[in-house]
């Protein structure tokens, strides 16, 4: 069943100047899309795109195993290109995250595998690859005690803040910070950042992706709303 | 007797331990281990150090070669990182290609080296167009014993503080590079990045410099890297429990005060060195 949903943001959508508080890019997403894993998700963000999919719980490799909680493994593969180790950080990051959230303890020695796919990359890729995961995690039934998402903040010379930029603005800011916030307490699960800032640009970038990810947890509430009110 | 709690309940041991406020090997949450330098070990390297951090141990060597530059940046030489983690340092850590651990840890050296600006990749042009330096920064671990990346971060900076370039002028008549090994000089670091890690305790308790048990036990780790004027360089959390805003503001006074033990240690080394 593919329960498109297509929901715009408050604030606005795409192009033109965006102000400090929250415009982020009209986003999209698409559950169960493909047959073989056990999840699917498509996270579209403006034109960033990553199509997410989860096998799992099933099993595990003995020398994988841990005895008492699942095995997270993640694989992201590039658009373009071999998998680097810029990929295998990410992984990093994005299986991390993963593991704070996941109930593990509830299926022992078995192993949960998320597997991430760039389609299109137009800024804000790691964020977008968070949420492709959530969404697929959640279309897996996997269970987890919190819902995640991430938020990126691009801050410019003059100190003007940008969610979610574009490619191009990312690339003329002065420092970028990729957050993962969890959906319970809006605490800070990940951070990844480039550039150069001061630590009370920090606070505002946290405050500022907190308000953010108050949009990006209702989308997903109410995407599953219409994904499940069709059956 | 303890040694038996400590093998069957490892996380309630150390939970008696935090519940004092101190931990096992007898540190305070906010203490660092005690941390030394050795600078200029190697004397086949252009530029080495030797950094000990309590028991983990990581040296980093520096190597420059000649290298054309980049087609998209003529006037630009290149820095090269990489964080190798061989067996020797510790028995979860197998031979063959780099594992996991070594390859994000390469990552995010080379994230600190462009975050941070600490060296100008123009100042590593000798002739824009034709030729350039590349530092080829090698960073071993000899002994795993937890908190990898402020090492490596520390012993990068340590040994670029001590790489010292042969003047190079291109020959106008062969074209060729003539390398004066009597003039040498100093590379010019621009900033001084410092990485402090903190572990996280049952979602709530921040404890400092983690040993390899710790970190083992931890349910997160964060590392904040920071220049001196206290901007922040990077800030590396892989997930792990979350954290609020407040207590990220304690890590980053933490860390404020934990780059200035380290400068003025670097400092005191590098003026005992000096006259060579």
């Amino acid at each position: 069943m593919q329960a498109d949903a297509k929901i715009r943001t408050e604030s606005g959508t795409e192009s033109g100047p965006r102000g400090p508080n929250c415009s982020l890019r009209h986003f999209a997403c698409e559950q169960n899309l493909l047959s073989r894993p056990d999840g699917s998700a498509s996270f579209l963000q403006g034109d960033t795109s990553v199509l997410a999919g989860v096998y799992g719980p099933a099993e595990v490799k003995v020398s994988k195993e841990i005895f008492n909680k699942a095995t997270l493994e993640v694989i992201l593969r590039p658009k373009i290109g071999l998998p680097g180790i810029s990929e295998k950080s990410r992984e990093r990051l994005i299986r991390n995250t993963c593991e704070a959230v996941v109930l593990g303890t509830l299926h022992p020695r078995t192993s949960i595998t998320v597997v991430l796919q760039v389609v299109s990359d137009a800024g804000s890729l790691l964020a977008c690859c968070l949420n492709a995961a959530c969404m697929a995690l959640v279309d897996a039934g996997v269970p987890m005690r919190a819902l995640f998402c991430g938020v990126t903040c691009a801050l410019n010379a003059d100190g003007t803040l940008v969610l979610d930029p574009t490619a191009k603005q990312e690339k003329e800011a002065r420092a970028v910070l990729t957050l993962a916030l969890d959906s319970v307490e809006r605490k800070l699960l990940m951070s990844t950042t480039k550039g150069l800032y001061s630590d009370a640009e920090l606070q505002q970038s946290l405050a500022a992706a907190q308000a953010a990810s108050q949009h990006v947890f209702r989308f997903y509430r109410e995407s599953l709303q219409r994904r499940y009110s069709k059956s | 007797m303890a040694a038996g709690f400590k093998t069957v309940e490892p996380l309630e041991y150390y939970r008696r331990f935090l519940k004092e406020n101190c931990r096992p090997d007898g540190r305070e949450l906010g203490e660092f281990r005690t941390t030394t330098v050795n600078i200029g070990s190697i004397s086949t390297a252009d530029g080495s150090a030797l950094v000990k951090l309590g028991n983990t141990t990581v040296i980093c060597g520096i190597k420059a070669e000649f290298a054309a530059p980049p087609t998209d940046g003529p006037d630009k030489g290149y820095v090269v990182p990489n964080v190798d983690l061989p067996p020797l340092c510790s028995s979860r850590f197998r031979s063959g290609p780099p594992g996991e651990e070594a390859q994000v840890a390469s990552q995010f050296i080379a994230d600190v080296i462009e975050n941070s600006q600490i060296i100008q990749k123009e100042d590593l042009c000798i002739s824009p167009g034709k030729l350039s330096w590349v530092l080829y920064c090698d960073i071993i671990c000899l002994d795993y014993d937890g908190n990898i990346l402020d090492a490596c971060t520390f012993a990068l900076l340590a040994a670029l503080k001590n790489v010292q370039l042969p003047e190079v002028t291109i020959n106008e008549e062969t074209g060729l590079a003539e390398v004066n090994l009597k003039k040498k000089s100093y590379l010019n670091i621009r900033t001084h990045p410092v990485a402090t890690s903190f572990a996280v305790f049952d979602d709530t308790l921040l404890i400092v410099d983690p040993t390899g048990e710790e970190e083992h036990l931890a349910t997160g780790t964060l590392t904040v890297v920071m220049d001196e004027e206290g901007k922040l360089c990077c800030l590396h959390k892989p997930g792990g429990s979350g954290l609020t805003g407040a207590k990220l503001q304690d890590c980053m006074s933490r860390a404020v005060t934990r780059h200035k033990e380290v400068k003025k240690l670097m400092d005191e080394v590098i003026k005992s060195m000096k006259p060579k």
